[in-house]
């Protein structure tokens, strides 16, 4: 679209036909609605020259005609008015839903895919009301935007907005101002990525306590009611602020992502764990409370504890079990994060993490081999960015680091029933302090 | 069962206004026709073999496959401002 817009060039772009709705949603939009647009059979990933002639030789499998005759016709058909679209179309999203019964309503909201499936607390004009009470904000004060895919547009949500999404997932009001921060990162829980994403959230800070959190036993799973519905008001609050998840349309995970039902949300063990708390970390002190969120949730790789004779070893194998592009967040139960400390020295966190990033190795050709490095990281070293265009420089058999230092993060969870600890691959945003949402 | 009044839990979208597509071409024959590998996958085979279908059916279009300089998420002015300079229409592949 910037070709044809900025810079006056007839364009096609030619997708793979399981897109066909988003790109032309995606198109309309932006504005260009008639924007021309081929379509090849899925996938294009690993076939072989002669495979992908044939797709350029056969039918577009939207339409039925020749793809080369579409993709020509596409370069010098003269738009009609009707391909324009409207001049201006402005989709205004009511305050209120028009009033029906309890039954009717609750099936309006899964029709219109406002749920993740699951039965939620309709969010009366009363119910909504409770909920802002827990905070100073005005009720129609933007929190933040978000979009489920970067060629998408930013939809913009309200503090009302975000306590209706809150009702619905049956939080509790006094949970509202951690909810409000996550709201306010502005980074989605449900990305639409088709490597099927979910997100996840880490909290910090006296709000453990004062709302309850679990950061012990059985804290990621579904035992704690604020871990559960904050995560769940998470994923709500995003699938509808962002105006839509949608499969096939606003959503393309090809898996789709058990994570995604509470955005793996948790607190974190400060108490039991022997480093700084995560917040910290990043900038805010420790009687601050806070979210920290991940995105690109995918991958996980556990074991039990660190061995005493071959715990590199194993930490190496496991770093080498996740995909080089979703870089690792080690959730360590506290005996384990001792274990770190005993066996390895780690005193502070950021010995922890250095070692990770030198120990996690891989041969630069087989690194390069990767087919998402091949698709997001290869582009960056070719255009010289860092550290990538001097990995790009290694030999093929000369190992080097799976990923950059920054990516990779140590966060500490879990009741001490076991040493168990697991490696989730996915990618740290951003903290938000929740005290500035009271 | 009584009425009841709710929330709509739906953000706010943008207005959108619409944008002007490029002029379309008289026809291709001698122009020139920038193949934009969005380096997605194997995109870059499957524009090959594009390129070869116009070498054979429309053998006086010129075509440049040409790869964009960075990951597809980023703007590439660098290569837009060259197809613009030096081409006449562009075929983007491929999307997903």
């Amino acid at each position: 679209m910037t070709l044809e817009t900025r810079y006056g060039v007839p364009t096609v772009a030619v997708h793979t036909d399981k897109f066909d709705r988003v790109v032309r949603s995606v198109a309309q939009v932006n504005g260009m609605p008639g924007l021309r647009q081929v379509f090849v059979p899925q996938p294009i990933m690993g076939k072989t020259p002669a495979e992908l002639r044939a797709y350029v030789d056969g039918a577009d499998p939207i339409t039925g005609r020749p793809v080369m005759q579409e993709v020509i016709e596409g370069l010098t058909r003269p738009f009609e008015a009707d391909e324009l679209g409207p001049t201006e179309f402005d989709r205004s999203t009511p305050r209120l839903v028009p009033a029906d019964t309890e039954d009717n309503l609750h099936r309006l909201f899964v029709e219109n895919r406002w749920t993740d499936m699951l039965p939620i607390v309709l969010p009366t004009e009363a119910r909504v009301a409770e909920m802002l009470r827990h905070t100073k904000r005005q009720p129609d004060e933007i929190v933040g935007r978000m979009r489920s895919t970067h060629f998408r547009e930013h939809w913009a949500y309200s503090v009302e907005k975000v306590a209706a999404n809150a009702v619905m997932a049956g939080a509790r009001p006094e949970y509202f101002p951690v909810i409000l921060a996550l709201a306010a990162t502005g980074v989605t829980a449900r990305g639409s990525s088709s490597s099927a994403v979910a997100g996840m959230a880490v909290v910090n800070g006296p709000v453990r306590h004062e709302l309850g959190m679990n950061a012990g036993t059985g804290a990621m799973g579904p035992y704690n009611h604020a871990n559960a519905t904050i995560g769940r008001a998470y994923g709500l609050l995003s699938q509808n602020g962002q105006g839509g998840s949608v499969p096939g349309l606003s959503y393309m995970g090809n898996q789709g992502n058990s994570y995604a039902y509470n955005s793996v949300t948790f607190a974190e063990n400060e108490e039991r764990s022997p480093w700084e708390p995560f917040h910290v970390q990043h900038g805010l002190r420790p009687g601050d409370s806070a979210v920290s969120v991940f995105s690109s949730v995918r991958s996980t790789a556990f074991t039990l504890g660190l061995r005493e004779k071959h715990w590199r070893e194993h930490v190496r194998n496991l770093l080498r079990g996740i995909d080089p592009n979703g870089p690792p967040t080690l959730l360590l139960d506290p005996i384990a994060a001792r274990q770190f400390v005993d066996r390895g020295g780690f005193t502070k966190k950021d010995a922890l993490l250095d070692w990770l990033h030198d120990n996690a190795l891989m041969p630069a050709g087989e690194y390069w081999d990767y087919q998402l490095v091949q698709n997001y990281i290869y582009p960056r070293a070719t255009f010289g960015e860092e550290p990538w265009a001097t990995k790009l420089k290694a030999a093929p058999d000369a190992l080097i680091p799976m990923f950059r230092r920054e990516d990779i993060h140590v966060v500490v969870v879990g009741g001490e029933t076991n040493g168990y600890w697991r490696i989730m691959g996915c990618n740290y945003q951003k903290t938000v302090a929740v005290d500035d949402w009271r | 069962m009584s009425a009841l009044t709710v929330l709509n839990p739906v953000g706010f979208p943008p207005k959108v206004s619409r944008q002007t597509p490029a002029p379309r071409l008289d026809g291709l024959d001698g122009k020139t026709v920038y193949l934009v590998d969005c380096r997605f996958d194997d995109s870059d085979i499957f524009l090959s073999q594009m390129q070869a279908w116009f070498a054979q059916h429309l053998p006086r279009v010129q075509t440049v496959v040409k790869r964009i300089s960075n990951v597809y998420l980023h703007d590439d002015p660098t290569t837009w401002e060259e197809i613009k300079a030096r081409g006449s229409a562009a075929i983007l592949g491929v999307g997903h």
